[in-house]
């Protein structure tokens, strides 16, 4: 086999892994990919049920009701519209009323977004990124939400969102 | 005091590393053996101001010196003293001294063994190494410095994330950087190459070792990591697709793929220019996980944007180190002449085979680490990719890869016989086949993907063995025979084995906690009984209990199967008072190779207590076919050719190819 031969074969090897990778990929990307909506998105979108999104927003206070066997429901609020949700499984430990959250998973057909997955937050100071912005844009971020307590440094660091716990674990 | 002396250590190892950066290229230029000889002492001179750097910060944290922001910021005069030192690395400067820390290390190491090198080769080597070093120092120094005072020093410090007080900090950090840094070395021996215009067979087997430790290191590193994840984060999940744990595995891919162009290098002197490539891809992925990880643009674009300083500084190192090299290679590469010629079916053959799948596999980890990132910066829209991108993807990828394994070790140099490699691999087909057959009989009406998967991974062990037996003739030849040949083997046959058993293993692993994990999630009250798996377990009582720094509530499980009394498993709740948060700390029972878990959610006001139980089946071997791939790494490492060092040029040098 001359050497233009082998590298014909490469080549032509290459490219037909390189285009399975690419079918691939766009074939996941064209279903497993989950978009991020606050209740008014879902409000304007119409949103069908069973389709999956990331619902973000904070948790409505006074809205959690535990029921038996670890269900419970409560609602999100962006600030101009609320969406009831309903979960069973043990919440994060730092699930609060009046705190930012992220749940995934679907409407039903009576319009209540059925949870499977409450993302955790980790830290008392720390907002899943999508709320933040999402609240940012429409106002409703108070801006001393992320801050950290006063202390007098000699020379300005930075001070930037607590980490997600995962992050730390990889530092 | 310290923390100044600390600070100024650190200054003369960027002063050093300035030196190291410039003298010896101007050596090499004029041929002046002096000054090429200058990238020796300046290496170890750096690695001992950094050391003495980081002893510096480490006595600071030991010490709870609050006024300093670092430690007041991590550390907590009650923490326990294992992890006021492993705080060190806990955050963000302190991590990032640690990071030039062991680039120093790993330069001083190459200054110290490397006198076998040719001297141009090894001042070029080290001038690259104090290249990253000086950026890295700049970027310490100027935006994130450790050593910073506070005016008014507090009494008492903020403490270390509660989930961060874990044992795994003090080994996960430090393996992962001595992987991701530790492949500095094949970048810097690369860039060296396409600097001095030649490459040969002496210049791989130097570059094989640092690539194999550093793998090693990587390798015992994610593993640790995933351990840590699975029984810290309270929910049992060991791998999940996270950016952070993305920045880590794409190194990963490409530097085993490195470590196996490597190989057709050495012994065969072909596929230079890729191998090149590669070692400059693969550092060029661990500087993109460090940049990743550390500017905070994962946490949120928009924190990025408004305190940029951080951010951007390690987006410029990545250009310059990134786009330097790739532009030297486009310039220089072609220089590098053709090497040996082989069938697509052969030794080398298979070899490119896994370069090409595991590249690929990491383009599509790649792809989905970052895109959600360009498409939010450029379009603001936000998607999450998560586990089912990936294993739409990559899970594919992964499958042929892992069917050629057997194949390649049997296929000889040059041109192979497919025909014979697949008759010399019946006997692990047949058990493939036969456990597929015992699994889909045991579990009918179950998902069909899990016993083929199995029997893959059984495909890959069997196959490994085989190739072992093929190479000692055992059952053709006597008994002693065949083991007088085993202990002749060379160490790196072994060193195959059982690097390809340890991707079996794994998958197995993967395989059965995924498809048969049975999980009891409900609320349980003293005396309560939860049945999993043939298990029962009952809940004597809950406890509080008084930590160093947390208080703690401890539930009691008794563990009986088959009404036999077992062990007791104690999973707690632990509230930090410092900083407000709790962490779940999960029961681990082991048995066998399979695991029960258990962890704690909330109270309910009637004194019911919410329970997550798992049985998890064979979960460990997720973890122990990392190590054994290691111990491959090792028995690899340990290998006669690597420790006698490399050849020198013989009077005709065939594998030397000079460009000019």
């Amino acid at each position: 086999m001359t050497r233009k031969q082998r590298r014909l074969t490469i080549i032509g090897g290459s490219l037909a892994v390189l285009a399975v990778a690419a079918a691939l990929v766009l074939n996941a990307m064209r279903d497993s990919i989950v978009f991020f909506s606050t209740p008014a998105m879902v409000a304007e979108k119409h949103i069908q049920a069973g389709k999956r999104f990331r619902l973000g927003g904070l948790v409505q206070p006074g809205s959690l009701v535990r029921g038996d066997h670890l269900a419970v429901t409560f609602s999100v609020a962006d600030g101009s519209a609320t969406l009831p949700v309903s979960y069973k499984g043990i919440l994060p430990d730092l699930f609060r009323e009046g705190q930012g959250v992220v749940a995934e998973g679907a409407l039903d057909s009576s319009g209540v977004f059925k949870a499977d997955t409450v993302l955790a937050k980790h830290d008392e100071t720390y907002m899943p990124k999508e709320v933040a912005d999402a609240l940012k844009k429409q106002g409703h971020w108070k801006d001393d939400y992320g801050r950290k307590p006063d202390y007098s440094v000699k020379s300005a660091g930075g001070t930037s969102l607590a980490p997600q716990a995962k992050q730390g674990i990889s530092q | 005091m310290i923390a100044e002396a600390g600070h100024y250590a650190l200054v003369l190892a960027l002063a050093l590393a300035l030196i190291q950066s410039t003298l010896p290229i101007l050596g090499a230029r004029w041929r002046d053996p002096a000054l090429m000889n200058v990238a020796r002492s300046t290496a170890l001179a750096q690695l001992l101001f950094v050391a003495a750097s980081f002893a510096a910060l480490v006595t600071l944290h030991v010490t709870s010196d609050f006024s300093i922001v670092n430690v007041f910021e991590n550390s907590h005069s009650l923490k326990p003293l294992i992890y006021k030192i492993t705080g060190v690395w806990g955050n963000h400067e302190g991590s990032m001294l640690l990071w030039v820390s062991i680039l120093a290390l790993f330069g001083g190491l190459v200054a110290a063994f490397g006198n076998n090198l040719p001297l141009s080769l090894r001042a070029h080597v080290l001038a690259v190494q104090a290249w990253i070093a000086s950026a890295f120092y700049l970027f310490i120094l100027i935006t994130s410095n450790p050593f910073l005072r506070i005016a008014n020093p507090p009494i008492e410090g903020r403490d270390l994330n509660p989930v961060l007080q874990d044992i795994g900090l003090a080994v996960h950090p430090p393996m992962l950087y001595l992987g991701y840094v530790g492949f500095s070395i094949s970048f810097s021996f690369a860039v060296a190459a396409l600097l001095e215009g030649r490459i040969d067979a002496a210049w791989a087997r130097w570059v094989r070792p640092w690539t194999l430790v550093a793998w090693i290191f990587l390798t015992l590193g994610i593993a640790m990591g995933s351990y840590w994840a699975y029984y810290e984060l309270g929910w049992g999940g060991w791998w999940f697709w996270d950016p952070v744990e993305n920045a880590s595995l794409m190194p990963w891919l490409a530097g085993t793929a490195l470590l196996h162009s490597a190989v057709v290098m050495e012994k065969r002197n072909a596929l230079k220019v890729w191998t090149i490539l590669l070692s400059i891809l693969t550092f060029s992925l661990s500087l993109l996980g460090t940049f990743l990880v550390r500017s905070g643009v994962l946490t949120s674009v928009h924190a990025f944007a408004t305190d940029p300083t951080r951010g951007v500084f390690i987006l410029l190192i990545l250009c310059i180190f990134i786009g330097g090299s790739l532009t030297l290679y486009a310039w220089r590469a072609s220089a590098l002449k053709q090497g040996g010629l082989f069938a697509p079916i052969s030794r080398e053959g298979a070899l490119v085979l896994n370069n090409l799948f595991l590249t690929t596999a990491c383009a599509t980890v790649f792809i989905g680490t970052l895109y959600p990132l360009a498409l939010e910066v450029l379009t603001g829209e936000k998607i999450s990719v998560g586990a089912p991108f990936f294993n739409l993807t990559f899970a594919p990828l992964f499958l042929p890869l892992m069917i050629a394994v057997p194949f390649g070790p049997l296929l000889a140099w040059k041109r192979g016989d497919l025909l014979g490699a697949a008759q010399r691999l019946t006997a692990a087909g047949v058990a493939a086949l036969f456990a597929i057959a015992v699994l889909w009989a045991w579990t009918r009406g179950g998902s069909a993907l899990a016993p083929l998967a199995i029997g893959l991974a059984v495909f890959v062990i069997a196959g490994a063995l085989s190739d072992l037996a093929e190479r000692t003739g055992l059952f053709r030849v006597p008994f002693g025979t065949a083991m007088r040949r085993a202990r002749g083997l060379p160490r790196s046959s072994w060193g195959t084995v059982f690097a390809h058993a340890g991707v079996g293993v794994a998958l197995i692993g993967i395989v059965c906690e995924t498809t048969w994990n049975s999980e009891y999630i409900g609320s349980m009250k003293p005396d309560d009984v939860a049945k999993i798996a043939g298990y029962e377990l009952k809940l004597d009582g809950v406890t509080q209990r008084q930590g160093p720094n947390f208080r703690e509530m401890v539930a009691q499980f008794t563990v009986s199967l088959d009404g036999k009394l077992l062990s007791t498993m104690t999973p707690s709740k632990r509230n930090f008072t410092t900083r407000a948060m709790s962490t779940t700390e999960a029961a681990l029972l082991t048995r066998g190779a399979s695991q029960l878990y258990i962890s704690l959610g909330d109270t309910a006001a009637d004194g019911a207590i919410a329970v997550r139980i798992y049985h998890k089946p064979l979960v460990l071997l997720i973890w122990f076919g990392p190590v054994l791939m290691a111990v491959g790494g090792m028995l690899s490492l340990s290998d006669r050719r690597l420790r006698v060092g490399a050849p020198k040029p013989a009077k005709v040098p065939r594998g030397l190819q000079a460009a000019e």
